[in-house]
């Protein structure tokens, strides 16, 4: 895996992958340092091809290191599922479907059919970027965004399926809406989706309720 | 046993709780928050015998006012202004005993842009992943300051200090602000890396505590389409597509899609806090340390 290592400001790095894969394996390599007491950093946060180390006190001997060290490939996935119960009702159905391809109702099936993961963090506190479906059902940003998406909205945009923690604009395409709380800062941890976590969207009827289902697989 | 708290008789524009914010959280999308001013907020916390992580108040523009439930030493600093206690001009930048039911009245901005108001024992408003700070981005923190807020005060923890007055920089005519560059200076024409650091801009009036956004040459870029999101950092100078440069304050996004051309020092941060628009400024090119 080749790394480029660009500097940021005085104490920050950022770390620049030719993957999503390769950034997830970085990630994981990092927090495992970081964990096993060889890397000292405020934040360590991924995004879509890159890892931003904030908070170095040595940032050109880190540079050099990343540089130098072999990443290995990201761990097998350890971590319990979060699913998340859907009502495939968004408004945007149609619209996807047609980018798809597909009628209408193969939307939802498709989409609970993957298995997601939380490739990073960003927009609002709790909003993941989700990554699993094949590049091929990628859609492009509304148009014109949305003032107001209802808190619960899940959505997609590009490569990525989101679920909007709070009620916000935003121009995704939304395919449904869920009643889990992606975000509470009275809970630990508040996030129900960080990096890394793996994420299963279950659809409900329209008389169910549609919360967190709960988590499954090995824990 | 006395009720200690401040009761908000006039909120101002823009009046939030803030401490030194919650970093550490930012690969949830939590940004750091904090005092835009932090060497201001922490001298008014040193002045009225406060640790450095208390909770003060921050003013924009036109100061508040407090009315204490019982006698309390406050300080006021960061932009200068007049302080009175029911109605009697009182010292500013040092720590002033204000007596239960009396008006402290932080005046306008005399110049600069943010005060601080500590009172001993620092506001008390429950924690949110370790911070008392109001989080103007994504709505993390206790809401801006409204007529009749009620905020309750900590034990004091230690007596206030023995000063007549602390030093406080003045607020900048010329805001120069030192970057060092990258890390997507090459998205950018060297024309436009050029113009950056040797042209004046000028500090905007939609600026706030996300970001200091600025007037002034607009930078061309020398790559096209879209960067994916990656991390930002305080000081971060990103660049929209209409090529104004804006420097990322506190309550900043943790993950952007603009290029950033430049990060601005850490240690510069604080006087663009205080910088009102129109002020002119300079980005100069810097060693990295």
């Amino acid at each position: 895996m080749r790394v480029r290592v660009l500097r940021v400001g005085d104490d920050a790095l950022l770390v620049e992958l030719a993957s999503g894969e390769e950034a997830e394996a970085l990630h994981a390599e990092l927090l495992r340092r970081r964990a096993a007491g060889l890397l000292g950093v405020r934040e360590i946060v991924p995004a879509a091809c890159t890892v931003l180390l904030d908070g170095l006190a040595d940032p050109g001997r880190v540079a050099s290191e990343l540089a130098a060290s072999d990443i290995p490939p990201a761990p097998p996935r350890e971590q319990a599922v979060v699913e998340i119960a859907v009502r495939y009702d968004g408004p945007d159905l149609a619209e996807v479907a047609a980018h798809w391809g597909v009628p209408e109702g193969e939307v939802a099936r498709i989409h609970a059919a993957t298995e997601f993961r939380v490739a990073f963090c960003g927009f609002a506190p709790g909003f993941g970027y989700l990554t699993g479906l094949p590049s091929r059902y990628d859609v492009p940003r509304r148009a014109v965004p949305r003032t107001t998406v209802p808190a619960g909205s899940v959505a997609l945009a590009g490569p990525y399926t989101g679920v909007y923690p709070r009620t916000s604009p935003g121009g995704w395409q939304l395919i449904g809406s869920t009643e889990a709380v992606l975000w509470d800062h009275a809970r630990v941890p508040a996030a129900l989706l960080s990096p890394g976590t793996r994420v299963r969207f279950v659809p409900v009827g329209p008389t169910e309720s549609a919360g967190t289902a709960g988590t499954g697989g090995p824990s | 046993m006395s009720d200690r708290a401040l009761v908000v008789v006039r909120a101002g524009a823009l009046t939030t709780v803030q401490d030194r914010g919650r970093p550490g959280h930012a690969h949830l999308g939590v940004p750091r928050s904090g005092a835009l001013d932090g060497p201001a907020a922490a001298l008014v916390n040193r002045l009225v015998g406060n640790s450095a992580d208390a909770a003060v108040l921050e003013t924009t523009l036109d100061g508040c006012a407090l009315r204490p439930r019982s006698d309390v030493t406050v300080a006021v600093g960061g932009a200068p202004c007049r302080v009175s206690v029911d109605g009697r001009p009182v010292a500013w930048g040092a720590p002033v005993r204000v007596p239960a039911g009396a008006v402290l009245d932080v005046g306008p901005a005399l110049s600069g842009v943010r005060g601080y108001v500590a009172a001993a024992g620092g506001v008390a408003v429950e924690p949110v992943l370790g911070s008392r700070s109001t989080d103007l981005l994504s709505g993390l923190g206790p809401a801006p300051l409204t007529n009749g807020t009620v905020l309750h005060l900590g034990r004091e923890l230690a007596p206030y200090a023995r000063v007549d007055v602390g030093p406080q920089p003045a607020p900048p005519g010329e805001l120069v602000l030192r970057v060092t560059h990258g890390p997507r200076a090459d998205w950018f024409t060297p024309e436009a890396v050029r113009t950056f650091t040797s042209r004046t801009f000028h500090v905007s009036s939609a600026s706030n505590r996300i970001g200091l956004r600025t007037e002034g040459p607009a930078l061309e870029r020398a790559v096209d389409g879209e960067l994916a999101s990656e991390g930002m950092v305080l000081g971060a100078v990103q660049v929209p597509p209409a090529g104004r440069p804006v420097v990322f304050l506190a309550d900043h996004p943790t993950t952007g899609g603009y290029p950033v051309i430049a990060v601005v020092r850490a240690a510069d941060l604080p006087a663009a806090a205080q910088a009102r628009p129109g002020t002119p400024v300079r980005f100069v090119a810097v060693r990295r340390r």
